[in-house]
């Protein structure tokens, strides 16, 4: 073979390689980026008034910046998304995966990806147009852009992942488990709730780790709804401000260089290792099953 | 309490599970149904065409379709090749081992992060570290970085879908590596690398975190002349209409949600289609 043909082909191979490591390279930057951002917050702050301080504050004389009430209104919100999704994109999955006919079955999956697909702007817009003034008027409370908005949204953002995922862990298991119970004579009922569901479980389990990872990161509708209260959050039909939404809404008004914009930064850095804790633990959930 | 029969058990079960599902697919003829209706009234050439006026009161919403246009080439120009690159690599080179393995969870992070952490990075990175300033090209690479796992994944999936005997017969008949992998196992990978671009453009189209502090101009009524620009789009207008404006006319509140939703919509049938027509011809 000619030279020439030999270094392209070394050349070629060595982009290939290289782009291999894209994504670790992607992953690293940004852990990276934020650190260098995000840490210069505590030339100046304590990471425990940083974590545990009630007061946030960027902006007043003498600023406070503890995030408490955010990881509060984030909590409180993912909780109630979870209430909500959970059940209902287990159910979903099994429907999907044990009993629906075929036809019933593709127009099912299609249905969720165009759930999926919907952007999370257009959610927040639906949202404030109907949830939000169907909250107000049915539970009586003075605006409907409450805690209990954002988690209903979310959990319909976060319904697309827990299904497909569940769906995943549903059909993993092993036709065998199914007929041993059919020949003992369980209903498909019984088969679907003592065997499969026990059988997949720990990939159920990873679906709902990342379906909650995604309702922690979501940002433009849980911005839009939630009504942006920065303080310790009341209860679920009070106003309240996610980690996310606080980046999102300040970080257009920061001053460069500024504790506020730092500030910022290193809620990104609580963002970034929750769902990197969120994902790697749900990997190691969907492997255990496949052994 | 008497247990009721299995058979009445199993019905109630059934329907419920039926209930759910209905339940879970529901807000999608919600949207669809509430956006169409009430944008339908708003959608006319003019504006489509023209540059909004009035504070975005009035007028069309021309430069946010040209800016969620450029945006959206600039990132699947920077991802395609990257990503079609990494997923040839983990497809045709990488051993089982440690690094395979490290690079797959790198993918499952990758697509794990909150899109406004991807937003905080395009700002410390593009923005300010090279200088980019608020930049289509900032925002395109932002968006590029965030949807290179949609692009490594449906085409690692795709090229691991060609059947191992394409290459041996290549391989046998004298061609190199690099020769096979274009010729005998690249066209066949095609559909399903087609159909990860397009869900990733439509993926990057909607999304409105990672351009927050990017890219996305609050009111620009003109057309961006560079990559250096700012620009407005799509999804960041929408939020602006329906959040910070007061006294937006309704229409053009749900005309913008419309156009949004229906090229990104658009962009997830293209996708369906082409891989069940796909699905449907291959012959092995």
């Amino acid at each position: 073979m000619p030279v020439r043909y030999k270094l392209k082909e070394f050349l070629f191979e060595t982009i290939i390689r290289a782009s291999g490591l894209a994504s670790i390279i992607a992953v690293g930057l940004i852990f990276f980026f934020l650190l260098k951002e995000g840490t210069l917050l505590f030339q100046t702050q304590t990471l425990g008034d940083f974590l545990l301080g009630k007061k946030w504050y960027p902006i007043s004389e003498p600023p406070g910046f503890g995030i408490l009430p955010l990881i509060l209104g984030s909590l409180l919100v993912t909780l109630g998304a979870a209430i909500i999704s959970i059940p209902l994109g287990i159910a979903c999955a099994v429907y999907i995966a044990e009993v629906a006919p075929p036809r019933i079955k593709e127009i099912l999956k299609s249905g969720v990806e165009l759930l999926a697909a919907i952007p999370s702007v257009v959610l927040g817009f639906i949202g404030i147009v109907t949830v939000v003034p169907w909250i107000k008027s049915t539970f009586d409370v003075p605006t409907g852009l409450t805690a209990f908005a954002g988690s209903f949204i979310l959990a319909f953002m976060a319904m697309p992942t827990v299904v497909s995922i569940a769906e995943d862990a549903l059909h993993s298991v092993p036709k065998i488990y199914k007929e041993g119970a059919y020949a003992l004579g369980a209903t498909q009922w019984q088969t679907i709730y003592r065997v499969v569901l026990p059988a997949a479980a720990s990939g159920i389990v990873a679906a709902v780790m990342l379906g909650i990872g995604r309702v922690v990161g979501e940002t433009m509708a849980v911005m839009m709804v939630t009504g942006n209260s920065a303080s310790m959050p009341k209860g679920i039909f009070y106003p309240v401000r996610t980690l996310t939404a606080t980046v999102a809404a300040e970080m257009g008004e920061t001053v460069q260089g500024s504790d506020h914009y730092f500030s910022l930064f290193a809620i990104g850095i609580v963002l970034f290792v929750i769902t990197f804790a969120v994902n790697m633990t749900a990997d190691v959930f969907i492997h255990r099953r496949r052994k | 309490m008497t247990a009721l029969s299995p058979k009445i058990t199993q019905r109630v079960a059934f329907s419920l599970l039926l209930a759910s599902a209905v339940t879970v697919i529901l807000p999608v003829v919600v949207v669809i149904l509430v956006i169409v209706k009430n944008g339908l009234a708003a959608i006319s050439w003019e504006f489509l065409t023209t540059m909004p006026r009035s504070g975005m009161r009035e007028g069309g919403i021309f430069p946010a379709i040209v800016g969620t246009f450029c945006l959206v080439a600039g990132a699947i120009v920077f991802a395609l090749p990257l990503g079609l690159c990494a997923a040839i690599y983990l497809s045709e080179y990488a051993r089982q081992g440690m690094l395979s393995r490290v690079v797959r969870l790198a993918i499952v992070n990758l697509a794990g992060v909150p899109s406004v952490v991807f937003g905080l990075f395009g700002l410390a990175l593009f923005v300010d570290f090279f200088r980019f300033g608020a930049s289509i090209l900032a925002g395109s690479l932002t968006l590029g970085v965030m949807i290179l796992p949609v692009i490594i994944t449906s085409s690692r999936e795709a090229l691991d879908a060609v059947p191992k005997s394409f290459r041996e017969v290549s391989l046998s008949l004298g061609a190199t590596k690099l020769q096979t992998i274009k010729h005998a196992v690249l066209p066949h990978a095609l559909p399903g690398i087609l159909t990860g671009t397009i869900l990733g453009i439509g993926r990057a189209a909607g999304e409105t975190a990672p351009i927050l502090f990017t890219v996305a101009a609050f009111y620009l009524p003109r057309l961006p002349q560079s990559v250096f620009d700012q620009a407005m789009a799509l999804p960041y207008h929408l939020y602006v209409l329906s959040t910070q404006v007061p006294n937006v006319g309704v229409p053009i509140r749900y005309g913008t949600a419309l156009v949004l939703l229906t090229i990104v919509l658009l962009m997830n049938l293209a996708a369906v289609t082409i891989r069940s027509h796909f699905r449907a011809k291959k012959k092995w």
